[in-house]
Order: structure tokens, then C-alpha cells, then sequence
């Protein structure tokens, strides 16, 4: 009895803060967007109504919706393609002494504070800044910088479970997939890319995440380009039930993710 | 929502900011009419008393400013017209500012803010859902030198109850790099359908009363459409304002609300053309930007400000004693000097450092100011004084703004 006592005492102020906190918000966020609003004061009337989410389904929200998918899914292939070469020159043909400072050097942008980033891409993006001195053009504050810019912030949490993969991959098993004739490219598609599959789906949920809900990159170098993230913003202030409903879009668009990406297995890789 | 910017991030961030809001809307969802009384439009104004007599200082003040209006020296140790106050009054000051008046409603609804500098699109909304209550002006001595014509006007009273202390007035104006945009613009055509080289290199005002600017160019590009006041159209003349403003959309670099991040538009040339107020001309001036900023031929729209109470306050006296401060003749005239306004109080015309300062901007000059259409919430009943239509509300507006920057 004694046992379960303290069982019940370690896990029950965590248990609260996960149910209360975490899904309470959510499930306040849920039922906020079935809520409208007084049209002159924007105050919160709580009348029961569909019309947030019929809203949300009209040609201007789907716009927003598929516009920040795009962008998830942009900013998630290109960590990809990224982070599988850097993970497995890391992992597999730099020096074994090296691999600290390397793991470092991607650690490292992690420490330096998000804004700072994101404005630092601001000044090279601008006219006249390194990248249109550099190269002759610049693509400005939009699509492209957001799409940029986010890779740049998100691609450890891509390169880390990747780098992982690849250490974890046994010697033996390239090996033995030479012995049998495979050649490399085989080897790579046949043996790493399966073992490497659910490193990259883990990886996904973070670049994926990140990017669907960002909007202060998107404030700063996006432009006029308008996500579900700065929609949300703008809506706060104007129309807190529908910037809910928005929220929910994203909620939704994540479950369904998360749901995508545990078919692969790569939950239990996080 | 800008300090909390540093720690949120992602989905997570963006959840939690909703969450929080969420929670924070359901705490302050009052009913609209708690058995108030009617005002001009159907207004319904909840029964609240002003304060009779001042206690003693509470010690502290949050104030909610648009940016530019409480200078305490963090931004420039010369310009600080807080610290002084700060010692005589016994009230420490602390100031939020917000980029938009629907910021500062939201804000100003948590019920942690004592006092607000609202614009006219905000006041009646604060005032409606009780958000801000009447103040008596018998508590502010400086009340008496304040401009007649700034006095009891329908954005600062309702039913002859005064709700606030006017702070000044002045007009949204059109900025552009010296340098780069030629000839010199007069004209709001040059950022709506005369943009020429500028094209992409526009800014507008990120918030649904733009939709004012795009109005009042109209009263003059197209006089057919009888826009009579920029905040009274029906629905033919909101289809033509937006219209407007998605055929600009292809022309915007940026559409701004932070002030800070449009001077930094316009010093690195991103931004070359656009709206803008005075105090953000002066700032780029003083970081070296070659930028001037006019008041086209076709008018503007503008502002003219309050200072309000808000209803949940528990430092009201420190609140009554800070607004007095802020509209005395000296601080007033500092205020109306940094920002680039007309002063409220009479007797800061004889302060201010240029001499010439009011008359530059017009302070007693109304025939000046009728040219200026002050921000106000558009409603269904036309502003206009039109009966036959009904004219579009700030929601819809809203919606509208929502569409146009997403086409």
C-alpha cells in the first residue's frame, strides 16, 4: 500500500500539470472556437456558433492553411537533404576525434537567442546586405526568406536524431551487405536508408512542428507573407474565438502528423 | 504579446499564446448591457462612477502608450519626462507601449493596465464593454487649460459624461527616402495607383482602419463613389476601398505596426515609400536616414488621443495624478515636440522649444484639423449622417483587411 502511496505522490503533481495545464489549455482553446464575438467591442459572447469554422473552410483560411504546410513541408525536405550527408559525414567518415567539435559546431547556433537569428538573416537578406553583395541579388523578405531562414533555425533537431541513427548503425551490417554483392548505392537504399527512416520521421516532428507554428520569423522576414501563426496574432486581438479555431487548425494538422509519423516507429526513436 | 515574443516559440509558443488569451477572454467575457444606458448609435454604456476625490498614491502606475508618449530615458537619457514624476508623485510608472489600437483594447482588457492613451477607434469600444470609466475632471487641474475644441467630443464623451483627458492630436503622414523616391511626393497617389519605380517598396499600416487611408484617397481619386467621411461606407464604397488596397498589396514591401522595425525599413532602403507618423520620421532623421515626411494635398487621417481610467484599476489615484502630469503645459509641449503633434493644453504653446511649434502643427488652427479625419470606429449607422444605407462595422472591416492581406 505503502508503495503505492508514494507512486501516487511522484507521479500526481506531474499527472495535474500535464492534464490540467497542458490539455485543460487546449481543450479551453477548443471550446473558445465555438464562441463568437460583439462586433463593436470585440468582447467574447458566449453564444454557441459554427460560423468560426465555416469561416475557416472559405477560399482566404485555406489559403493561409496550405501556404504554412507549404512552408512545414519545404523547410522539413530541405533539413532532410541537409542533414542526412552532414549526419553521416559526421558520424561515418570524419576522424572520431573530430566528431565532439563537429557535434559542437551544429550544437552551438542552439545557444545563440532565436530573435538574434532571425534578425541577423533580416540584414542579410535586405537590399544591399552580404547575400545581394555576394551573389547580385537578394530574394527578399517573403516565401523564400521564411523558408531559408527556418531550415537554418531548425536543422540540429533535424541533424541530431540523424547523427544518432548513424552511430547506432552497426559496422557489420554494411559489411555484410558488401559481402553480398550490394553496392554502395544499393547498400545505402537497402540497408541505411531503412534503419535510417524512422531518425528522419523523429526529426520531421521537430523541423515539421517548428515551422507550422512559427510566426515571429515570419514577422520579421517574411514580408507580407501572412501563416496560420500570424493569423492567429491578428486575430487575437480582433477576434479571440476565431484565432482559436485557427489554433485548432493547427492542432489538428499535428495530430494527424504525429499519427502519420507513428506508423514508422519513429516515436519510440525520440 | 511583444515581451513574451523571446520565450515563445514554435507550435508550442503559439498554442500556449492562444491558450492564454483563451483564459484571459473568458475572465473579462462580461455581458455587454449590465442595465447601462444609450448612446449615440445604439451604444450601450454600462453604469460606472468616476472617482470622487484622490486618496493617497498607490505607489505605482502601469501605463498602456502608444510608443513615443511616456519617455522614461531608456530609449534616449535626454528625453524623459518620467523620472521627475516619479519622485514628486510617490507613483513608479511603468509603460507598455502597443502598435494599434486593437492591441491596446486587448491589452487594456486584462485589467492590469491603470491608464491608456486610446485613439478615437478605441475609446467607445473601452467605453462600451466597461473596460475604462467616466473620469472626473474636476481631479485634474490641468483640465482647464486643455482646448475647448479638444473637449467633450463623441470619441472622449457619451451622454455629456467625460471619459477621459485629451492628449493631442495630429495626422498620419506620408514618409519617403529622400534619396531614392523623385520627384518629391504630394500625393497619397504615389502609394496606391502612381507607384511607379517604387513598386514593391511600399508599406502600409498593418490594421483593418487603413482601410481609412485607401477611403480618403478615394474622396478625391474618385469622387463618383460619395465617400463623404473615410469611416462611413456603405458596402459599394468598402468593395472600392479594398479593391484599392489589393491592387496595392503587389506594390508592398512590408506592412509595419512595430515603429521600431519600419525605421529600420526605411534606413536600409527596403522601404522606400509609405505611411507613417511624425515621431518615426524624426527617429530614422536622428539615426541618419534621409527621410522627410508630408502631409499630401488630399488631407490624411489622423488621430486626436485620450487619456482614460481603466475600470479594474487599483492605483487610480497615481493614474489621476500621472495624467495630470503628462497634459501639464511643460510635458505636454515635450510630448507634442517628440512625437510631432499638436499639444492639448493652450499653455504648452508657450513651452515648447521651437517657438513656432504649434503653429506648425496647427494646434489652434481647426479649419487645419477639419482636413484631418480623426481614426474612429466605423458602425453600422453611417457616421456620415446617411439614413437610406447601412453602412459596413469594424468587424466586417476586419474581415476585409483579413482578406486583403491575403489575396
Amino acid at each position: 500500500m505503502r508503495h503505492r502511496a508514494g507512486l501516487a505522490a511522484l507521479l500526481g503533481p506531474p499527472m495535474l500539470w500535464l492534464v490540467v495545464v497542458y490539455l485543460g489549455a487546449l481543450a479551453v482553446i477548443f471550446a473558445t472556437a465555438f464562441w463568437t464575438t460583439d462586433p463593436f467591442t470585440n468582447l467574447v459572447l458566449r453564444t454557441f456558433t459554427l460560423e468560426n469554422f465555416r469561416e475557416l473552410l472559405t477560399p482566404t483560411y485555406l489559403g493561409i492553411i496550405g501556404r504554412t504546410l507549404l512552408i512545414a513541408v519545404l523547410v522539413t525536405v530541405l533539413c532532410m537533404v541537409i542533414a542526412i550527408p552532414f549526419a553521416f559525414f559526421m558520424a561515418r567518415v570524419a576522424p572520431r576525434r573530430y566528431r565532439g567539435l563537429l557535434l559542437a559546431a551544429v550544437l552551438v547556433p542552439l545557444w545563440a537567442s532565436y530573435l538574434v537569428k532571425a534578425y541577423a538573416w533580416r540584414t542579410m537578406l535586405q537590399p544591399e546586405g552580404v547575400i545581394d553583395s555576394t551573389f547580385g541579388a537578394t530574394p527578399g523578405f517573403g516565401l523564400t526568406a521564411v523558408v531559408l531562414t527556418l531550415t537554418y533555425l531548425w536543422l540540429p533537431y533535424m541533424v541530431l536524431p540523424v547523427y544518432a541513427a548513424f552511430e547506432r548503425l552497426p559496422e557489420s551490417h554494411l559489411e555484410a551487405s558488401a559481402d553480398l554483392g550490394g553496392r554502395p548505392w544499393t547498400t545505402f537504399r537497402r540497408v541505411v536508408l531503412p534503419s535510417l527512416l524512422p531518425a528522419v520521421a523523429a526529426g520531421s516532428v521537430f523541423t515539421f512542428s517548428l515551422s507550422l507554428g512559427d510566426y515571429i520569423a515570419v514577422q520579421i522576414i517574411g514580408g507580407k507573407l501572412q501563416v496560420l501563426g500570424t493569423a492567429v496574432l491578428q486575430n487575437i486581438t480582433l477576434d479571440l474565438p476565431f484565432a482559436a479555431a485557427l489554433g485548432t487548425a493547427s492542432v489538428v494538422i499535428m495530430v494527424l502528423y504525429l499519427l502519420a509519423v507513428r506508423r514508422t516507429g519513429a516515436l519510440e526513436n525520440l | 504579446m511583444r515581451t513574451s515574443k523571446k520565450s515563445l516559440r514554435g507550435t508550442v509558443g503559439t498554442v500556449a499564446a492562444v491558450a492564454v488569451l483563451a483564459l484571459a477572454g473568458c475572465g473579462s467575457s462580461t455581458p455587454t448591457t449590465p442595465g447601462g444606458s444609450a448612446a449615440p448609435g445604439g451604444m450601450q454604456v454600462p453604469d460606472l462612477k468616476a472617482l470622487d476625490k484622490l486618496g493617497t498614491p498607490e505607489g505605482q502606475v502601469n501605463v498602456l502608450a502608444w510608443p513615443g508618449y511616456v519617455e522614461d530615458g531608456s530609449n534616449d537619457p535626454k528625453v524623459d519626462w518620467v523620472s521627475d514624476f516619479e519622485k514628486s508623485s510617490g507613483c513608479t510608472v511603468n509603460v507598455k507601449t502597443f502598435g494599434t489600437s486593437d492591441e491596446a483594447v486587448q491589452l487594456m482588457r486584462t485589467g492590469q493596465y491603470d491608464t491608456v492613451s486610446a485613439s478615437g477607434d478605441a475609446t467607445l469600444r473601452l467605453i462600451a464593454a466597461g473596460d475604462v470609466e467616466p473620469v472626473n475632471t474636476s481631479l485634474i487641474p490641468n483640465y482647464a487649460d486643455i482646448f475647448d475644441a479638444l473637449k467633450m467630443k463623441p470619441w472622449n464623451s457619451v451622454n455629456g459624461v467625460a471619459y477621459g483627458i485629451p492628449h493631442g492630436r495630429g495626422a498620419n503622414l506620408l514618409m519617403y527616402r529622400t534619396d531614392l523616391v523623385k520627384p518629391a511626393p504630394d500625393s497619397w497617389a504615389a502609394v496606391f495607383d502612381q507607384v511607379g519605380a517604387q513598386k514593391g517598396k511600399v508599406t502600409a499600416y498593418d490594421s483593418p482602419i487603413y482601410i481609412a487611408d485607401a477611403a480618403l484617397y478615394l474622396m478625391t481619386a474618385k469622387p463618383e463613389l460619395g465617400i463623404k467621411d473615410p469611416y462611413a461606407l456603405d458596402e459599394k464604397q468598402l468593395a472600392a476601398a479594398v479593391d484599392l488596397l489589393k491592387a496595392q498589396k503587389a506594390n508592398i514591401s512590408e506592412y509595419w505596426s512595430d515603429y521600431l522595425k519600419e525605421v529600420q525599413a526605411f534606413k536600409n532602403g527596403s522601404t522606400t515609400i509609405g505611411t507613417t507618423w511624425q515621431v518615426i520620421a524624426n527617429v530614422a532623421q536622428g539615426e541618419k536616414a534621409p527621410v522627410e515626411a508630408v502631409l499630401p494635398k488630399e488631407g490624411a487621417t489622423g488621430w486626436s488621443d485620450t487619456w482614460m481610467v481603466g475600470a479594474k484599476s487599483k492605483n487610480k489615484t497615481c493614474a489621476y495624478k500621472f495624467i495630470d502630469h503628462i497634459v501639464s503645459p511643460k510635458v505636454n509641449a515635450q510630448i507634442a515636440e517628440y512625437f510631432g503633434e499638436a499639444p492639448a493644453n493652450k499653455k504648452a504653446c508657450a513651452e515648447t522649444a521651437d517657438p513656432n511649434h504649434c503653429k506648425v502643427f496647427h494646434a489652434e488652427d481647426e479649419a487645419y484639423f477639419s482636413k484631418v479625419r480623426y481614426w474612429n470606429t466605423p458602425i453600422t449607422a453611417c457616421l456620415d449622417g446617411r439614413t437610406d444605407v447601412k453602412c459596413t462595422d469594424y468587424a466586417t472591416w476586419t474581415k476585409a483587411w483579413t482578406e486583403i492581406r491575403n489575396s
